[in-house]
């Protein structure tokens, strides 16, 4: 399999009043096309760093971040980003918020609505398709703005704790779906979160970050097949991973 | 839209009625209160102040006689006219301060250091610049409001969550886009604040704007008035400018209302 997402010996410095802080120190990972990982590990040791240099947000202070092997010029929609915070536009409906990008390709107006009605669908916002966002708790907000980055179709999804808001049930759902679409379409994933299970179930492999300064800690290879099944979480062998990731994430030893 | 709009309306709507009743009550009495407090004072006797019913009188002499309507219409032309050509110059200029650190960097020392200059304390030099007619009055008008919706302007771009402009990066937009369809529609709150600021500073600017040899005008009829202890004149001014004031500030909060009603209100 070809590499999608490079990583070559990252660095993020920020100035500080004194000296610098290294938000990540010398980061290299290569994801390939259409796998699927996911970056765990403590708060603030650069995971939503990570991902915004792949998608062109934040530039590298040194070291290079490639797609298709090519440095990344900038954002783009071949890679949909899902932010941490929703990033819904509070000024358009849910179905606005999902045709947002589609408008920018140009779409003819009913293959917009078309693509527009089917990612709505595939998060179970149809109901409130119309509504703004001050309507919506907060999981639905999370759901709409999955669905705004689904409607692109993007090669590469970015996925900043997607799923922290909301409830266990929803969450669940949403993971098999991800999954289901994944695996239908063969997007490559880069997927943050704090929750190891979810980590586990998901990805081909996890990545373990630490703190101070952000670096990665170990890699952990989830070798069970794909589609993974509820009753896969219920295996020694998930246990064995989860626990494996769980250490690594909680566990680290302190940096010098 | 309508189907959610009204789902969501529900609990507020069926609150709402009652509680502004009860308020327009509450208003209504205190109004009275002050009515009778006011007659009292004029009556039991300090010197010269006219009882309601005298302003009234007054009110219905200047109505018939068109005097008022006249001041009013003449007040009112150059608050809009100042108003308008200060908040159109300002909204652009605003909006290239906030997304252009070039034009912040040129303009943000003339606009602070203006701002701290009551709009009145400009008079006597407008005069001597520009006469006595009528562009130093809406000049000044123009300065006041212009400065407010600036600023408002200028912060509301600055302001804009920069999640969403990476949301709308990420989509593919470019910065043109970016300005139209994020920048433009975040401020717009900031943008209204700053209008109804200044239309409230147009408007108290207007009297004394209206001491420079004007001819007509709700100020200068009160100045007239003042000449000749016309208290019921001064009393009938006051109330026509805190009308027209409250009116416009009114339609401008509905603006507001209906534009920005996508925000979350606390
Ligand atoms: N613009 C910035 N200026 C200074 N420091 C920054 C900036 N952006 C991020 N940082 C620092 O870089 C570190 C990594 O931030 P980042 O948001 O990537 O963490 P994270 O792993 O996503 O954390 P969380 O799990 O809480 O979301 C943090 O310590 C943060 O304080
Ligand atoms: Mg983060």
């Amino acid at each position: 399999m070809s590499t999608k997402i490079s990583f070559k010996n990252v660095v993020k410095t920020y100035p500080m009043k004194e000296g610098t802080f290294t938000a990540l120190d010398h980061v290299s990972l290569d994801i390939a096309d259409r796998e699927f990982v996911t970056v765990v590990g403590p708060s603030g040791c650069g995971k939503s760093t990570l991902m915004s240099m792949a998608a062109g947000l934040v530039e590298p202070t040194s070291g290079e971040v490639l797609v298709d092997g090519v440095p990344v010029p900038g954002p783009g929609p071949d890679r949909g980003v899902i932010f941490q915070q929703y990033a819904l536009f509070p000024w358009l409906t849910v179905r606005k918020n999902v045709e947002f990008g589609l408008k920018l390709m140009e779409l003819p107006a009913d293959e917009r609505r078309r693509r527009a009605e089917h990612a709505i669908e595939l998060v179970g916002l149809s109901d409130f398709a119309d509504a703004l966002p001050k309507t919506l708790s907060g999981g639905m907000k999370q759901r709409c703005a999955i669905a705004r980055a689904y409607a692109v179709n993007p090669q590469v999804l970015l996925m900043d704790e997607p799923f922290g808001a909301l409830d266990a049930l929803t969450r669940v759902q949403l993971q098999d779906q991800l999954l289901d679409t994944w695996s239908q379409e063969q997007r490559t994933v880069m997927f943050i979160t704090h929750d190891v299970d979810e980590a586990v179930y998901l990805a081909r492999r996890v990545v373990v970050m630490a703190a101070r300064p952000g670096r990665i800690q170990q890699i952990v290879d989830v070798d069970l097949p794909y589609p993974r099944t509820e009753e896969m979480r219920l295996s020694p062998e998930f246990a064995r991973i989860r626990n494996e990731v769980w250490h690594g994430v909680y566990h680290q030893p302190q940096a010098a | 839209m309508t189907q959610l709009s009204a789902l969501s309306k529900t609990p507020a709507a069926r609150r709402e009625p009652r509680r502004s009743s009860r308020a327009l009550t509450l208003n209504l009495i205190a109004v009275v209160i002050g009515l009778v407090v006011w007659t009292l004072l004029a009556t039991v006797g300090v010197q010269g102040l006219p009882t309601p019913l005298q302003v009234a009188a007054k009110a219905g002499e200047l109505i018939a006689d068109g005097t008022l309507l006249d001041d009013a219409l003449a007040s009112l032309r150059r608050v809009l006219l100042g108003f308008l050509l200060g908040t159109l110059l300002a909204i652009p200029i605003g909006f290239l301060m906030g997304w252009y650190a070039t034009a912040r960097g040129l303009l943000e020392p003339y606009v602070q250091f203006f701002r701290t200059i009551p709009p009145l304390a400009i008079i006597p030099l407008a005069i001597v610049l520009m006469g006595i007619g009528e562009v130093p009055k809406v000049f000044v008008i123009f300065l006041a409001s212009f400065l407010s919706s600036v600023v408002a302007t200028f912060q509301g771009v600055v302001d804009v969550d920069k999640t969403l402009i990476n949301a709308a990066r990420v989509l593919g937009a470019s910065d043109r886009t970016i300005f139209l369809k994020v920048v433009v529609p975040a401020s717009t709150p900031f943008i209204l604040v700053g209008m109804r600021v200044g239309l409230g500073s147009a408007w108290g600017t207007l009297v004394a704007a209206e001491l420079i040899a004007a001819q007509e005008g709700l100020g200068f009829r009160m100045q007239q008035a003042q000449l000749y202890y016309d208290l019921s004149t001064i009393f009938v001014g006051l109330i026509a400018i805190g009308v027209l004031g409250l009116v416009m500030d009114r339609l401008l909060l509905l603006a507001e209302r209906r534009l920005t009603n996508w925000q979350e209100r606390r």
